[in-house]
């Protein structure tokens, strides 16, 4: 595989875990903007490891994605009292608060980033990527993702019917900030450096962007989202390369591409994937759960 | 007869206004009651205190056996009352069979699947018995009103509840829609659990309850059988207005 197609494969892996950090609250109607805080803290806690105390590469991993759970599950008790554009502002500010923490650890190189040796390929990279998907698909084929859609959908009723409302938004917070530091964690180790300007603001608009886009009413949402959001800009700008008459692409690309980002909020605000439409495109899923 | 509901002295305000005013009355073990009364009467607000939906100002409310005043939302359906709103709240972007499954989540397992035979087969027979077994993996806002009523009712059934709360389950419906609830309702009521039906379809009333209980401004103004509710005096009162009132409409 050429370096180019393994970058982008490996880009396109980190972009849908971290997608998946979002749609975890998401799915329970939480809208996070603050995933930025949760890769920021995954990426200096599994980097720091990795670099400073020379841990292997999976513990960091893991080391990581814990440290962002742990602080996800702390700040949920507080975050949770908001509703709405509120939620949205706390959450965003939170990452804000990470990345003020992390600019001034000198040990983790403050305003001039981490470096770190240790590197994730492709082999730990998509595999993390599937694992995630598999690992989010099937809590939402339980009990508790029943619960977390039915919040999304009417959170007095779910009450009423026994849903816990806290503990399963504490819950889909955690998990969520969990993913978000994996992603944290590979993306640190897929280009051996992490600063706080590599997950600014506009990070976690474009992450929460291609989550609400893909759709929050299946697991399957997010990853259309990240395909898109990941493949879409990298097949115009090849387009402007190939055919000279597309050249305006190379530098206007990402107008057509936000043309098509605000054309789909318009036409399909409910994302693309859909319960709806799934029932529809797989009419045998439908039989067989009728048999 | 056994008393399964008891409201002693029930009242709630919002702001200054008093909206239930000391109603208090029985509903007798299986039995079929109905609360009905005028629009603004108090019926849903009764309904949404019994419920827990909202904390009550004064009174107690016991049920099964037990004081249920204070109580949360869950502890009650965990106790055995469960109910449907007066506008469908189905859980629109989940399926026939998983909205029914919420029913029973508070005796569920968090980590159970919800794709087993096992975990679906309760919910499946359910949806059998009340002849919407075709829907299963329909996403249910796409499914006729009628039927997300009745699914509503199953799922409110999944809960296992000993009190049935209906808050107008046959508005909107057509003839034959009315007639296939009243069938599951008669249904449901035949297997022992009580039934207490907020309604403004009197025939509907007429034909499901034995027990009739009437408000109007939040207070109770008769108690007794579905034949003598339409004698009462004070109900026809509250219903068309006073004898003086009727008697100028006609003149004018």
């Amino acid at each position: 595989m050429s370096g180019y197609l393994s970058s982008l494969l490996a880009m396109l892996s980190i972009n849908v875990v971290i997608a998946y950090a979002v749609f975890m609250p998401a799915s329970a109607g939480l809208l996070n903007l603050g995933v930025a805080g949760f890769v920021l803290l995954g990426a200096y806690t599994a980097g720091g490891l990795s670099s400073l105390y020379e841990l292997p590469l999976a513990p960091a991993l893991l080391a990581g994605a814990l440290m962002s759970g742990l602080v996800a599950f702390i700040i949920s008790f507080a975050i949770l009292r908001t509703r709405g554009i509120y939620m949205v502002l706390a959450t965003f500010a939170f990452a804000e608060v990470v990345a003020g923490v992390m600019l001034n650890i000198p040990a983790l190189g403050g305003a001039a980033g981490l470096s770190v040796m240790a590197y994730a390929g492709l082999p730990v990279v998509v595999p993390c990527a599937v694992g995630t998907v598999i690992f989010v698909a099937w809590l939402m084929r339980t009990r508790f993702g029943l619960s977390v859609r039915a919040l999304h959908d009417d959170e007095s009723v779910a009450h009423l019917f026994g849903v816990h409302l806290r503990m399963t938004q504490v819950v889909a917070f955690t998990v969520g900030g969990a993913i978000g530091g994996l992603g944290g964690g590979l993306l640190v180790h897929q280009f051996n450096f992490i600063d706080v300007q590599s997950t600014g603001v506009l990070f976690s608009i474009y992450v929460l962007l291609y989550v609400l886009m893909g759709g929050t009413q299946t697991v399957w949402g997010p990853l259309f989202g990240a395909l898109f959001f990941t493949l879409v800009p990298e097949a115009l700008r090849k387009a402007s390369e190939l055919d000279p008459s597309l050249k305006f692409l190379e530098g206007g690309r990402y107008m057509v591409f936000g043309i098509a980002v605000v054309l789909l909020m318009m036409f399909r605000p409910q994302g693309v994937i859909t319960r709806t439409m799934l029932e529809q495109w797989l009419p045998r899923r439908g039989a067989r759960r009728q048999a | 007869m056994t008393q399964v509901l008891t409201l002693d002295g029930v009242s709630k305000s919002f702001g200054g206004l008093k909206v239930i005013d000391g109603v208090s009355f029985e509903v007798p073990t299986g039995s079929r009651t109905a609360l009905i009364g005028p629009n603004g009467a108090g019926k849903s607000t009764l309904f949404n205190l019994i419920s827990g939906v909202y904390p009550i100002d004064q009174g107690r409310i016991h049920a099964l056996g037990k004081d249920i005043t204070l109580m949360s939302v869950p502890q009650r359906v965990r106790h055995g009352i469960a109910r449907s709103f007066q506008n469908i709240r189905l859980m629109p972007h989940l399926s026939t069979l998983e909205n029914v499954m919420l029913g029973e989540h508070h005796r569920s397992h968090p980590l159970q699947l919800m794709g087993s035979a096992r975990a679906t087969a309760s919910a499946r027979r359910a949806l059998e018995d009340a002849g919407l077994d075709t829907f299963p993996g329909q996403v249910v806002a796409d499914l006729p009103y009628g039927v997300q009523k009745r699914i509503e009712v199953v799922r409110a059934l999944m809960a296992e509840p000993r009190i049935l709360l209906l808050d107008e389950p046959a508005a909107g419906l057509n003839r034959t829609e009315t007639k296939d609830l009243g069938r599951l309702l008669e249904g449901i009521s035949a297997k022992g659990i009580t039934l207490v039906v907020v309604e403004h379809d009197m025939p509907f009333v007429r034909h499901l309850c034995n027990h009739v209980v009437v408000l109007n401004f939040g207070c109770k103004i008769f108690e007794g059988t579905p034949d003598d509710v339409s004698r009462d005096p004070a109900v026809l009162e509250a219903y068309l207005g006073s004898a003086q009132a009727m008697e100028d409409s006609h003149v004018a």
